[in-house]
């Protein structure tokens, strides 16, 4: 392994201030990611953040990176494009829980079980916020929202489960309330081989009167505390993801190495897509026309 | 001009594609042109199909009028079409399995039955496809085609399964030419074997060739009928072609992967049909916003909704147009024919990367999907490859980076994520030159104004950059036949036609929708005595956007749609009518009464029936005309009952069995 250089987060200052309310959540993941990558002595030309819509994809507009602020839902599909043509690439994918657990959740199974080596976090605060306060696909049972003026009546997305289920090799929480511990986890998925969640929860200070700040702070509690827990235990994983009241996990839930899809395909072997010659020998070309004679 | 039209009717599963093909390679490689169409009969359960090779010594543009040989591979494609065949022709049919009645042919027209037990004996046990083999060896004789060349052909499609299987083709093809030879007199053709090679091709593997040829290396595609087979094509040579062929989710994804490719700097495509643009668009007005490269086909089928997934329409014009929300520069490509397939692709791609945005190329299920032969140095490797402006290189010297700037073209030199010193983020909220938001916080309506006018500004590059549309034939004609896209073959044959009646028609046939060469089609249709709007589609969905963008509202259109290609003959007759001021009528032909005795028999009586004489009677209570429609048994020809279809509706009054 070559010796990373690490960087300081200056090194991803962003030109704008966030717009996000004070004391949002997302401000300790864009912390987090800056810190992440440093960390990894992830140059600012070498990372592309993606996001969809809504407050947390507004992000890459705050970061000093490439980035796409794509269309509500399709982050990931567009992502994974980038990160087909151009696999030299750290391709991060930030948005909130409506965009990748709601209007985006296809591509979001589907990029798990490809297995494509993309970070996705999401910025998972229980409530549409930018639509101003709207019940998401992670609102709690019975919550009040303003589209649920009588309690939510439909059952919460666990998407750690899903995504353990879906084929995810990185599976992992964080709380903006412990922004270390989460940069570390944003780090391991960055590192990581393969396509990694990292779910984070990131309270919604103006729409979300329920899971705040200190609902989480009196729940949570880090897998990693637990001499015993094994991260490369599916089943054992997939119960823990189900542990939801008093005690609510945080930490990486699950690791495994597999191939990912870039490792499978044909054309990477000459190196990324974008750096390859185009059109066709005239050899190529004539055996093609022979096939139609 | 030496032709001859063969048809090759059966179910799905008996071969017939491979027949067809084996036939048209066949006559390509003599040197002679094909043009064949694969038309799926949907009113036989099972899935029939109908195929149609014509072949001639000069190029054809489409599958023609006449029927010259039925290769029947079932009973019912001898009732159905045993009638088409034109006097002087042949009905090849397996005479151990199926019967002909003479009664249902023409004059002079020769039954050529065969008994395919006895011929194919000596070859142990054969398969039944290959009753097909034997038909194509007696077409061979009766056709004065070249049998050598027919083996030939088998060689090759059989090369990989060994000399056994070439052999046993090879003797089975024989044994139906000898048969013929020996029992039958040839139908008369003399042709004029050139041996000039030509490549026999489809324009989705066009579509699909020229892409790679012009540098795409990322295809996305969900599957969907006619679109599937550029898929194919890429699946099978991607490898070989250094291209990503994703399969994906959905719709959605495959645009917005395409888009995530091609803003990454990878010449990106994907295709669809109607249904699968529909869940496009808002991705395609993504990559209107931020000014990413990507090319989309939209291969028509029969609409709306789920529509007629197997057969041609033309109807999907309004909602390419219609494609997401908001103004934004893009291009609408409709290729003419199989070769233009190739070279619209090529030019899809650089327009998408030298202006940067969408370009969508409209074909329908006709052009993409028939197959025929075309010029053997019609295509080429050596295409042009024009990347437009990008940045490779930006030293601090020249200050902020501005992926979005202002310039007189319209066209922001593009920097790809990667590159040192233009970082940026591409934003699809309306944004400044350096891609900083104007939709929240910082809204502007100064600079939203000129962000758009720069934007809009790239059309009229694209303007220059394609070619206006000229006027082909004859300047003073009579009349002008409009048509864009895929029609432009049939209506030269039209006009070849009608030049034959005397009536002097020229053709203005149009491939850019967007841009669209106003001033020039105004000139062309200004000197025009009379204008027919030619089209595959129910409203005249490209008649409104000529009047739309030139003010022009021609006299007249010829509108189909009932998702089968147009025939020449059909053209001619509806310009005729039209110049003599005859109405034109949309009451229910007798063939189409047959069509839809058809439909009902095997949908809701039994394939032991056929439909028998019809006629029409006069009113039946139900305030109009009827077709009166007899239904017969197959086996022995006796009356088993009627049914009433409506003249004008076409409505199936009644069914009245026979007590």
């Amino acid at each position: 392994m070559a010796t990373v250089i690490e960087l300081p987060i200056t090194s991803y200052e962003g030109i704008i201030d966030s717009d996000w309310c004070p004391g949002c959540g997302d401000f300790g993941v864009l912390k987090a990611l800056k810190v992440a990558a440093g960390k990894l002595g992830i140059k600012p030309k070498d990372l592309i953040v993606v996001s969809g819509i809504g407050c947390s994809s507004n992000l890459p507009g705050f970061i000093h990176t490439y980035g796409v602020h794509s269309l509500h839902g399709r982050a990931v599909a567009v992502a994974e494009g980038i990160k087909l043509a151009n696999h030299d690439l750290n391709v991060v994918i930030t948005g909130g829980d409506g965009d990748g657990y709601g209007i985006g959740i296809g591509h979001f199974i589907h990029a798990m079980r490809r297995n494509i080596d993309i970070t996705y976090i999401v910025m998972n605060n229980q409530i549409y916020g930018l639509t101003t306060g709207q019940a998401s696909p992670t609102t709690m049972k019975d919550m009040r929202t303003k589209s649920t003026p009588r309690g939510n009546v439909e059952m919460p997305i666990n998407p750690i489960a899903l995504a353990l289920v879906s084929g995810a090799t990185y599976v992992a929480r964080g709380f903006s309330g412990v922004p270390e511990h989460m940069a570390s986890l944003i780090a391991g998925g960055i590192s990581h081989h393969g396509f990694s969640l990292i779910d984070v929860f990131s309270p919604c200070v103006t729409y979300n009167k329920l899971n705040t700040y200190p609902w989480f702070k009196e729940r949570v509690y880090k897998l990693e505390d637990e001499a015993s827990y094994d991260s490369s235990n599916a089943e054992v994983a997939v119960q823990r993801s189900f542990e939801w009241g008093d005690r609510i996990p945080i930490g990486l839930f699950y690791q495994d190495e597999q191939p990912t899809y870039e490792d499978s395909e044909p054309a990477f072997k000459e190196g990324p897509l974008v750096h390859q010659k185009l059109g066709l020998d005239r050899e190529i070309f004539e055996g093609l026309m022979q096939e139609f004679i | 001009m030496r032709e001859i039209t063969i048809g090759i009717g059966g179910a799905a599963g008996d071969g017939l594609d491979k027949s067809g093909d084996t036939l048209a390679k066949t006559a390509g490689r003599l040197g002679l042109y094909v043009y064949a169409y694969n038309s799926y009969q949907s009113v036989i359960r099972g899935g029939h199909i109908w195929l149609r090779v014509r072949v001639a010594e000069e190029k054809v543009f489409s599958h023609g009028d006449g029927l010259n040989v039925l290769i029947a591979l079932n009973q019912d494609s001898i009732e159905r079409h045993a009638p088409e065949v034109n006097s002087g022709g042949a009905v090849i049919y397996n005479s151990d399995k199926f019967k002909l009645d003479p009664v249902l042919l023409r004059d002079n027209v020769l039954p050529v039955p065969l008994p395919m037990v006895t011929l194919t004996k000596p070859f142990g046990k054969v398969q039944p496809v290959m009753q097909n083999t034997v038909a194509l060896g007696a077409l061979m004789f009766l056709a004065g085609l070249d049998f050598d060349t027919n083996v030939g052909v088998l060689e090759d499609t059989f090369k990989h399964k060994g000399q056994a299987v070439i052999d046993q083709n090879a003797g089975i093809a024989r044994a139906g030419y000898d048969y013929a030879r020996d029992t039958f007199v040839p139908l008369g053709y003399e042709w004029n074997f050139t041996r000039t090679r030509r490549p026999f091709v489809t324009g989705n593997e066009l579509i699909a060739l020229g892409a790679v040829a012009a540098g795409c290396k990322f295809y996305s595609a969900y599957p969907m009928t006619p679109a599937s087979s550029i898929l194919h094509w890429m699946a099978s040579h991607g490898e070989r072609c250094g291209v990503v062929v994703k399969q994906c989710e959905d719709e959605l994804a495959v645009a917005n992967m395409a888009i995530g490719a091609g803003h990454a700097g990878v010449r990106a495509m994907c295709a669809t049909s109607g249904g699968g643009f529909a869940l496009m668009t808002e991705a395609i007005g993504m990559a209107g916003m931020i000014e990413a490269p990507v090319v989309i086909v939209e291969v028509q089928r029969g609409g709306p909704s789920t529509g007629v997934p197997t057969k041609t329409e033309q109807a999907d014009l309004n909602q390419v147009f219609g494609a997401s929300q908001g103004d934004y520069p893009r291009a609408i490509i409709a290729p003419t024919d199989t070769t233009d397939c190739f070279y619209s692709a090529v030019e899809a791609l650089n327009l998408a990367e030298k202006y940067q945005l969408p370009v969508t190329i409209i074909s329908d299920l006709l052009v993409s999907e028939h197959p025929e032969t075309i010029e053997p140095d019609a295509l080429t490797n050596d295409v042009p490859i024009d990347r437009g402006e990008i940045v490779s290189d930006w030293p601090k010297s020249n200050g902020t980076y501005k992926r979005y700037a202002f310039t007189k073209s319209g066209v922001s030199p593009r920097a790809l994520p990667g590159t040192e010193g233009t970082l940026y983020v591409a934003a699809t909220d309306d944004h400044d030159e350096e891609g900083i938001l104007i939709s929240d916080v910082f809204t502007t309506s100064a600079v939203r104004r000129k962000v758009q006018e720069k934007r809009m500004r790239k059309l009229d590059g694209l303007l220059r950059d394609t070619q206006a549309p000229v006027l082909e034939g004859p300047p003073n004609a009579d009349v002008t036949l409009i048509g864009w896209g895929s029609t432009k073959g049939v209506i030269h044959e039209a006009i070849v036609q009608l030049a034959s009646e005397g009536i002097r028609a020229n053709q203005l046939q149009i491939k850019y929708l967007v841009p669209f060469h106003s001033n020039e089609i105004t000139q062309i249709l200004r000197n025009c005595k009379k204008t027919i709007c030619i089209e595959a589609n129910y409203t005249g969905q490209f008649a409104r956007h000529l009047r739309a963008e030139t003010g022009i509202t021609v006299d007249h259109h010829i509108l189909k749609y009932d998702c089968e290609p147009f025939e020449p003959h059909q053209i001619l007759e509806e310009v005729k009518a039209i110049l003599e001021g005859r109405e034109r009528s949309r009451d229910v032909t007798m063939e189409e009464a047959r069509d839809m005795a058809y439909h009902y028999i095997r949908s809701r009586l039994s394939e032991t029936l056929r439909p028998g004489r019809i006629e029409q009677r006069g009113g039946n209570g139900f305030d109009e005309a009827v077709w009166d429609v007899e239904i017969v048994s197959r086996e022995s020809g006796d009356k088993r009952g009627e049914l009433l279809i409506g003249v004008e509706t076409g409505s199936t009054y009644s069914w009245q069995p026979v007590a």
